[in-house]
């Protein structure tokens, strides 16, 4: 029992990351609702923003910003400043996020004016008629 | 279909969560993704671009490439927007929006908006170039400063905000912010480097090849920061008016 | 100094998009122009570098920025992505132009937006053939999937909801991509594709659960974007709907660009023996691979509209590509990558001569065809020569294809898929055969007439109905001529490129 405590403390950021992402995933394959359907996608992009970030983190690290000793030298230590590459990353997954739901809401408003309606099943019987 | 869809989630769920074993530790300084690039990146960082915030350096200068296909991309989503919800008519809709009447006038909403948007747009300005130095850079800069006109046309109405940035305007902006930072590309090319080569600049301004980096970087972070400002407030008058532009929130 | 000629490749579209935008109020004149301008620079660009690739017989590689990888981004161009990217260039021009008149008439405003768009989807193609990254990969990727549902969704009406449900598959697919692509950086560290295939050739990293979690994640995602067989379903309606000039750019390549990612993400990043040892799926994908091709055969079959048949035709010719992609043995994988290519140009052709036909007639049922033979002659024998492409008689290059997936599928045992092939085949020449049936003896007087007069375009009745203008037959006899070029050059194209890309361990 203590292994499995140990095992999921020492991974929980996956584990975090992991079940918001079947949430988010559950949504967007299962809810009737267009609107819950781009909640669930943006529940499912943030998952997997925070899953990339997580990778980031060192102990005992801190932002990587350089830091300078009071002689003006950087303190150039790897271990000091956090990975910088997944905020790299993550900052243009956002960006692209962002542009996708915008796309995603603009696309449900003219569903709703077309179809009147943004229940899924109500519009295919909409289309249907 | 649902309840197969529950349990194909709920056996991925399961699968993937015991995959984990595998995967290094929460915070490991020893896990391959510390060990293999990013000592790279963090100790020739500086030396390389006179940039003290690495992710700055990553972003524009390292991984440059990316984020101009990154400012493409919400450049893109405001495209795409406007050419869906676009239209001049009103007559096509079946369902009538439900927007507030505004009465009287908001005098302690508008004052406090009065206050608060030049102080706004002046901390974006800083945050976007002061991103060598701390948290901040184009995006985060251009959302602020996109974010005092959404202010605006939300205190006072769409109307008025966009009589100060006019909707041919935004769309300009969208595409010269990506064009201003896919031209230092291309003037990088011109001088014979290679494209995004921001070394190339050099000559031109005079300077060291790491300085021209650091200048190269601030430029493009410039038109990361236009292009995201101008798609944010495209977005908000799209989206808030339904495509008519008559009536914001 | 390098060459500088493979950043041309992506950046002049890039650039015409931009301006587009920029100079748009100054008429559809000068958008259409600059369009057509920026497509055949780039089509010129990747054209000199695949004459590059094949003489010198290694690799471009292009550092961006000129920080040298893997700290870096770089393209690079090898024999495989040359021809992809030449095949993109040639498929894009030849719908820049046919777009001239139908994209138009869809846009009445707002030309120059659709166009910039549409570079921007290009440009968003080409990157994505020449990325050497594999995060890089995942942008583009975004890039031309908003604007493919920008472009999708101008067809107005019923093509909303399509593309909405295109749009939430999409997302799912590039989602799980990503994923994929933060498992390997976890335990890699390494985004650059050369790098990653290195650090994933090592012993220990070959029995890795996460790895294996990660391949299969970005396998799915990839599947998701060119909708394998049970991944399908958002397809056939979001191309169906589209616009004419819209769907003759998308149905022929962004399911053919994703099967050359998923080509890459296999044997290039990954290897032939991790997947084909390590990973022992490859018959369960040979299943998937013959349902996709017999079921949306079948139910291309059973449509009634024109383009709707269409659409899962390419349901059935995404089948072909990833079936001999998984059997594993060089013909496979010969008659896999000449089916992109030449699958590329019989989509195009064919959804331009149906497009065509839709122009003049206004009927996008198979109603439309009776007696086209005598009306629209050009147009009828270019689709003649896509269908007998698709069905495979030489020697268009449909032909060449299926010749070398049978032959992979005879050396591998894969008989399913034999006799899926085979009865694809037998499919297509049934649904091809009742098209050009009627448009050979369809009688031009009573139906004819009638269609004729519901036309909006064909002036004052059938009688003068007449052949497309010129700017759609043009690109409809360039693609036609290319069909039947590919496939006699089949030889050349086959020694000079796709033998080079043959991975290792076949």
């Amino acid at each position: 029992m203590d292994e499995f405590f140990f095992f999921i403390v020492a991974k929980y950021n996956y584990w975090a990351s992991l079940i918001l992402l079947f949430i988010g995933l559950y949504g967007m394959i299962a809810k009737n609702n267009l609107m819950k359907k781009i909640i669930g996608m943006v529940i499912f992009q943030t998952a997997i923003l925070i899953f990339f970030v997580s990778i980031g983190v060192k102990w005992g690290a801190s932002v990587p910003i350089i830091r300078f000793f009071p002689d003006k030298q950087p303190l150039l230590d790897a271990t000091a400043y956090a990975n910088p590459l997944p905020h790299v990353l993550i900052l243009t997954a956002i960006v692209v996020g962002v542009a996708v739901l915008g796309v995603a809401l603009a696309i449900l408003q003219n569903i709703q004016r077309i179809h009147g309606t943004i229940e899924e099943d109500e519009i295919l019987e909409d289309m249907r008629k | 279909m649902k309840p197969f869809a529950r349990i194909i989630l709920f056996l991925c769920a399961v699968m993937m969560l015991t995959a984990t074993v595998d995967l290094p530790d929460w915070a490991d300084p020893g896990s391959p993704a510390s060990t293999h690039l990013s000592p790279g990146f963090i100790e020739q960082g500086y030396h390389e671009t006179a940039t003290p915030n690495v992710v700055t350096a990553v972003l524009a200068d390292y991984r440059s490439y990316d984020t101009l296909f990154e400012s493409v991309v919400v450049f893109a989503a405001s495209l795409v927007v406007m050419l869906v919800l676009r239209r001049t008519s009103t007559g096509t809709s079946r369902i009538k929006h439900f927007r507030p009447k505004r009465e009287g006038r908001d005098t302690i909403l508008r004052g406090a908006a009065q206050s608060i948007i030049p102080v706004m747009q002046i901390f974006a300005l800083y945050v976007l170039f002061h991103g060598h130095y701390s948290p901040g850079g184009g995006f985060q800069g251009g959302v602020i400063f996109g974010a005092s006109f959404i202010l605006l046309s939300l205190c006072y109405s769409l109307k008025f905000a966009m009589q100060r940035f006019k909707e041919k305007m935004v769309l300009i902006c969208c595409a010269c912010g990506a064009l201003l930072y896919a031209g230092i590309g291309a003037v990088c090319l011109a001088m014979g480097w290679n494209f995004l080569g921001y070394a190339g600049l050099a000559g031109l301004l005079g300077v060291t090849d790491v300085m021209a980096r650091s200048h190269g970087i601030l430029a493009v972070e410039a038109g990361v920061g236009i292009t995201v400002m101008a798609v944010m407030v495209s977005l908000y008058y799209d989206l808030a008016s339904g495509g008519d532009m008559e009536e914001g929130l | 100094m390098m060459d500088q000629t493979p950043v041309f490749i992506i950046a002049i579209p890039l650039f015409a998009s931009l301006l587009l935008t920029l100079i748009g109020p100054l008429g559809p004149r000068v958008a259409y122009g600059l369009l057509i301008g920026a497509l055949s620079l780039s089509l010129g660009a990747s054209l000199a570098t695949m004459v590059r690739v094949v003489q010198t017989g290694q690799a471009i590689h292009y550092y961006m920025g000129d920080w040298l990888p893997p700290m870096g981004i770089e393209l690079v161009i090898d024999h495989l992505s040359a021809a992809v990217l030449v095949m993109i260039g040639v498929c894009a021009l030849l719908s820049g132009i046919y777009s001239m008149h139908t994209a138009g008439q869809d846009n009445h405003d707002r030309l120059n937006n659709y166009y910039a768009l549409f570079s921007l989807l290009v440009t968003g193609l080409l990157g994505m053939a020449s990325a050497g990254d594999v995060f890089n990969l995942y942008v583009l990727l975004e890039i031309s999937a908003l604007a493919s549902y920008g472009l999708l969704a101008r067809g107005g009406g019923k093509a909303y909801f399509a593309t909405f449900k295109y749009l939430v598959m999409g997302t799912i697919g590039a989602c799980f991509y990503l994923l994929g692509v933060g498992y390997i950086y976890i335990m890699t560290g390494s985004l650059n594709m050369a790098d990653l295939a290195d650090i994933l050739s090592r012993e220990s990293l070959q029995e890795s659960v996460s790895i294996r979690i990660g391949f299969t994640l970005i396998i799915l995602g990839i599947w998701t974007k060119m909708a394998l067989f049970p991944l399908h379903a958002w397809l056939p309606n979001a191309y169906s709907r589209a616009g004419t000039a819209t769907a003759c750019l998308i149905a022929p390549l962004m399911t053919k660009v994703s099967v050359y990612i998923m080509l890459r993400m296999m044997f290039t990043v990954f290897s032939a023996d991790y997947i084909f040892n390590q990973i022992a799926w490859s018959s369960l994908v040979i299943y998937m691979a013959s349902a996709a091709v017999v079921l949306g055969m079948i139910t291309a079959f059973a449509q009634r509209d024109m383009r709707k048949m269409l659409t899962y035709i390419i349901v059935a010719e995404i089948g072909y590509m990833t079936g001999g992609a998984w059997l594993a043995n060089t013909a496979g994988y010969t008659g896999a990558v000449y089916h992109i290519l030449a699958d590329g140009l019989m989509t195009l052709s064919l959804f331009m001569a149906v497009g065509a036909i839709i122009y003049r007639t206004g009927d996008t049922s198979a109603n439309a065809m009776q007696g086209i033979f005598r009306r629209m002659p050009i147009t009828a024998a270019v689709f003649l020569i896509g269908a007998a492409s698709i069905v495979g008689i030489p020697p268009t290059c449909g032909f060449f294809s299926k010749w070398y997936l049978l032959q992979g599928a005879v050396q591998a045992g894969a008989w399913i898929f034999v006799a899926a092939l085979l009865i694809a085949g037998l499919m297509a020449a049934i649904i091809f055969f009742r098209l050009l049936e009627a448009a050979f003896f369809g009688n031009l007087d009573d139906e004819g007439l009638s269609v004729g007069h519901s036309a909006p375009h064909s002036g004052t009745g059938a009688v003068q109905m007449r052949e497309a203008p010129l700017t759609m037959l043009v690109p409809l006899a360039v693609a036609g001529a290319a069909l039947l070029g590919l496939g006699i050059y089949t030889n050349e194209v086959v020694t000079y490129l796709i033998r080079w890309s043959v991975p290792a361990g076949f």
